[in-house]
C-alpha cells in the first residue's frame, strides 16, 4: 500500500509537468490549430538559460522568474518573426517549420552548452515531508509550484481584459478584430505565455532528469498524450490529462510494463485516444463543414 | 510570400504531354533532353567510384541510401498528402529484419532486402490502417510519438535474444566476388544503385498511373476523390505501406553497409533528416529525392567548416541547427524545393528560347 502511494504521489508530481507542458501545448493549439512540436525543446533551451545564470552566480529565485520573463520575450519573438509570416500557409509548411525550430534549439543547445549531462541544483531541502518518505520535497515543490502557476494563468483569463482578449482572439478572430483586438498581438501573447509555462515545466524537471539537450523529449511525448487525453480544445482537460498521464505513466511502470516501454505507454495513449475519442475526456467535438 | 509545400502543381508540369517526341524506355515516357540528362547522370554514377577515394564512394552509397527512403517518405507526404514523422521507425525495422536474418540465420545479404521490405509493408499497412481516420496533423502526433518510443522498443528485454538489446548486432561485411576489379566498398554501391534505380523507376511508374492518379487526387482534395469513386481507405493504407517498404529496404541497406544497427541509430532526429531531404529535395518531386539524399549526407560537412571558423572541434551538433535554417530557407523561398527551382528555370529558359 504504501508502495502504491509512493508511486501515485510520485506519478503526480510527473504529471504536474505534463499538465504544465500539455497546457503550452493546447495554447498554441488553440491560437493557431497547430502542435508546437519545438516546445520541449524551447522549454530545455530556458533551462540551460536558467543553469547558465546559476552558474554565474545567480540564486535559484532571481533565476527563476528572470528566466520566465527571457522565455516569455523569446516566444513573443518566435511567433512575430517566425510564424507571423506563414499563417495561412498549409499545414505541411507549419510542421516543417516546428520541426526546424526543434532541431535548431536542439543543436545550439549542444553547441553551446554540449551534450554533457549536467545537474541541476533543486531549490527545495532534501529532508523528509512530515516525517514520512512517500514524497521527496521535491516532488511536492513540483506539485505546489504548479498548482500556483495553474490558479494564476486561470485567473488571468478569467478576469483580466487582456485574458478575455486572448479567449475572444482563439475562439473567433475575425469577431474579435472587429471590436477592436489586436489578434495578431494576442497570439503573439500566446505564444510568449506558453513560452513561459515551459521553461517553468523545464526548471521544475531538470533536477529530476538532468539537463541535456534531449532531456525534453520523453516529457513533450507525455505531454501531447496529457493534452489528447484531457482534449486539445480543453486546457483545464490539458492539465488534468497531464496530471492522469503521469499517474497512469507511473502506476503502469511499477506494476505492469516496467520502466522500459514508458514511451511506448505514450504512444499506445495517443493513437488510442485519437481513434476512440478524438475529442479527449473534456474536450467538445468539433464538426466540420464540407 | 506564402510558403504552399503541398499544391497540386508540383509532380505534374516536368513532362509535357506531347507524344511525338516521347519514347518508352522501361514505361517511362520523357522528352528527349530528360533522357539525354537521365542518361549523363547514369553514366556518371557507374563511373564515379571507381575516380574516389573507398571513403567517398561509402559516402555516395548512404547519400542514395538516404534518397531510397526520401522517396518512400515523399510517396507518403508529396503524392497523397499524409504527414509522417516516424519514418525513422520504418527505416528501423528495415535495418532490424536484414540485421536479426543475417546475424541468427545467416542469410546472406541479398535474401535479407526482400523480406525486409516486406516486414515494412505490413509495418506500415498496420500503422496506416488506424492512421486513416487521423487527418494531416493528427497523423503527425501520432507518427512522432512512434519515432519517440521506437528506439525504446527495440531495446525492451523480452526480445534482447534478437535484437541485442542496447548494444545491437554487428554484420560482416559482405566481400566483394571479384575482389580484383571491385573493392568491397564499390561492391556495396553498385547493389544499393542497382536496388536504387529499380525504386526509383517502380515509384515514377506508380505516380504516373492510375494509382498515381488516385493518391494525388486524395491529396488535393479527398471528398472530391471518394466521389469519384476512389477508395480513399485503401489507397491511403497501402500508400502507408509502400511508403514504409520503400523506407525499410533502405533501412536494410544501411544495416548492409554499415554491418550495425543500434537502436539509438534510429530516433526522432533520423525521421528529422527524411523530412529535411524531402523539404529541400521537393516535396512531390521523384528526382529531388536523390538531390535530397545528397543533401542530407553533406550537410554534416558544411556545418563541420562552420565549425571549424568558430574554433570548435565538435560539430556534431551543429548540422541539426544547419538543416533547421535549410528547413525554414525553403518553406520562405522556394517552397517546392530544389525540384521547383529546376523546374522554374527551365521554363524561363524554355519561354525565352
Amino acid at each position: 500500500m504504501e508502495y502504491f502511494l509512493q508511486q501515485t504521489l510520485s506519478g503526480l508530481a510527473n504529471g504536474a509537468i505534463y499538465a504544465c507542458v500539455a497546457l503550452a501545448v493546447v495554447m498554441i493549439y488553440q491560437a493557431i490549430d497547430h502542435f508546437n512540436f519545438a516546445q520541449g525543446e524551447m522549454a530545455m533551451f530556458s533551462t540551460f538559460i536558467a543553469w547558465q545564470m546559476m552558474q554565474w552566480g545567480m540564486p535559484f529565485w532571481l533565476v527563476f522568474p528572470v528566466c520566465v520573463v527571457i522565455s516569455f520575450a523569446g516566444g513573443v519573438v518566435i511567433e512575430r518573426v517566425i510564424f507571423g509570416p506563414i499563417h495561412n500557409a498549409p499545414v505541411l509548411s507549419h510542421v516543417i517549420v516546428f520541426i526546424a525550430l526543434f532541431s535548431i534549439f536542439n543543436s545550439l543547445a549542444g553547441f553551446i552548452w554540449e551534450f554533457t549531462i549536467k545537474p541541476f541544483p533543486s531549490p527545495f531541502p532534501e529532508k523528509d515531508v512530515l516525517g514520512t518518505n512517500l514524497i521527496a520535497m521535491h516532488e511536492l515543490g513540483m506539485i505546489g509550484i504548479t498548482l500556483v502557476m495553474l490558479v494564476m494563468i486561470y485567473l488571468f483569463f478569467r478576469f483580466t481584459p487582456i485574458g478575455l482578449a486572448m479567449r475572444a482572439a482563439a475562439a473567433n478572430p475575425v469577431s474579435a478584430r472587429l471590436v477592436g483586438i489586436s489578434v495578431k498581438w494576442m497570439l503573439s501573447l500566446g505564444w510568449g505565455l506558453a513560452a513561459a509555462i515551459g521553461a517553468v515545466a523545464g526548471m521544475l524537471i531538470a533536477p529530476m532528469v538532468y539537463l541535456e539537450p534531449n532531456m525534453m523529449l520523453g516529457i513533450l511525448l507525455y505531454g501531447f498524450a496529457g493534452a489528447v487525453v484531457g482534449g486539445l480544445t480543453s486546457p483545464g482537460g490539458a492539465v488534468a490529462g497531464g496530471f492522469l498521464v503521469g499517474v497512469a505513466e507511473n502506476l503502469a511502470g511499477a506494476y505492469v510494463i516496467g520502466s522500459e516501454l514508458k514511451l511506448t505507454f505514450a504512444l499506445v495513449l495517443i493513437v488510442g485516444v485519437l481513434l476512440l475519442r478524438p475529442a479527449g475526456l473534456f474536450g467538445r467535438v468539433v464538426v466540420n463543414r464540407v | 510570400m506564402v510558403a504552399d509545400v503541398n499544391t497540386s502543381s508540383a509532380g505534374r508540369r516536368a513532362i509535357p504531354e506531347n507524344p511525338a517526341n516521347n519514347l518508352a524506355i522501361a514505361g517511362i515516357r520523357l522528352p528527349v533532353w530528360n533522357k539525354i540528362l537521365i542518361a549523363i547522370l547514369l553514366v556518371v554514377a557507374v563511373i564515379a567510384p571507381f575516380f574516389l577515394e573507398d571513403f567517398d564512394v561509402f559516402q555516395m552509397t548512404y547519400a542514395l541510401v538516404f534518397a531510397m527512403a526520401i522517396l518512400g517518405l515523399n510517396l507518403l507526404t508529396g503524392f497523397n498528402g499524409q504527414f509522417s514523422l516516424g519514418h525513422s521507425a520504418f527505416f528501423g525495422i528495415g535495418a532490424y529484419t536484414t540485421a536479426m536474418m543475417m546475424a541468427h540465420w545467416e542469410v546472406a545479404f541479398y535474401w535479407t532486402i526482400i523480406p525486409a521490405g516486406i516486414v515494412c509493408l505490413v509495418a506500415g499497412f498496420l500503422f496506416g490502417l488506424p492512421a486513416l481516420r487521423l487527418e494531416g496533423l493528427y497523423l503527425a502526433l501520432a507518427t512522432f510519438a512512434l519515432a519517440t518510443a521506437m528506439p525504446q522498443i527495440l531495446k525492451y528485454h523480452a526480445w534482447e535474444d534478437l535484437t541485442g538489446g542496447v548494444q545491437g548486432l554487428d554484420l560482416d561485411k559482405p566481400e566483394s566476388p571479384f575482389p580484383d576489379t571491385l573493392s568491397d566498398d564499390q561492391y556495396l554501391y553498385f547493389i544499393v544503385l542497382v536496388v536504387a534505380i529499380i525504386l526509383f523507376i517502380c515509384a515514377w511508374n506508380l505516380v504516373r498511373g492510375r494509382t498515381g492518379r488516385a493518391m494525388i487526387a486524395i491529396r488535393d482534395n479527398p471528398i472530391a476523390a471518394q466521389t469519384m469513386g476512389v477508395n480513399n481507405a485503401v489507397y491511403k493504407s497501402l500508400t502507408f505501406g509502400v511508403s514504409a517498404l520503400y523506407t525499410g529496404i533502405a533501412g536494410s541497406m544501411s544495416a548492409i553497409i554499415i554491418q550495425f544497427v543500434a537502436p539509438d541509430s534510429f530516433t526522432f532526429l533520423l525521421a528529422v533528416t527524411f523530412l529535411v531531404g524531402l523539404v529541400v529535395g521537393g516535396v512531390a518531386s521523384i528526382p529531388g529525392a536523390i538531390f535530397g539524399g545528397f543533401f542530407v549526407l553533406l550537410i554534416p560537412n558544411i556545418s563541420e567548416a562552420v565549425a571549424d571558423m568558430t574554433g570548435r572541434t565538435d560539430a556534431k551538433g551543429l548540422s541539426w541547427a544547419v538543416y533547421g535554417l535549410f528547413l525554414i530557407i525553403t518553406v520562405y523561398v522556394m517552397p517546392s524545393g530544389a525540384a521547383g527551382l529546376v523546374r522554374l528555370l527551365v521554363g524561363k529558359l524554355a519561354r525565352r528560347g
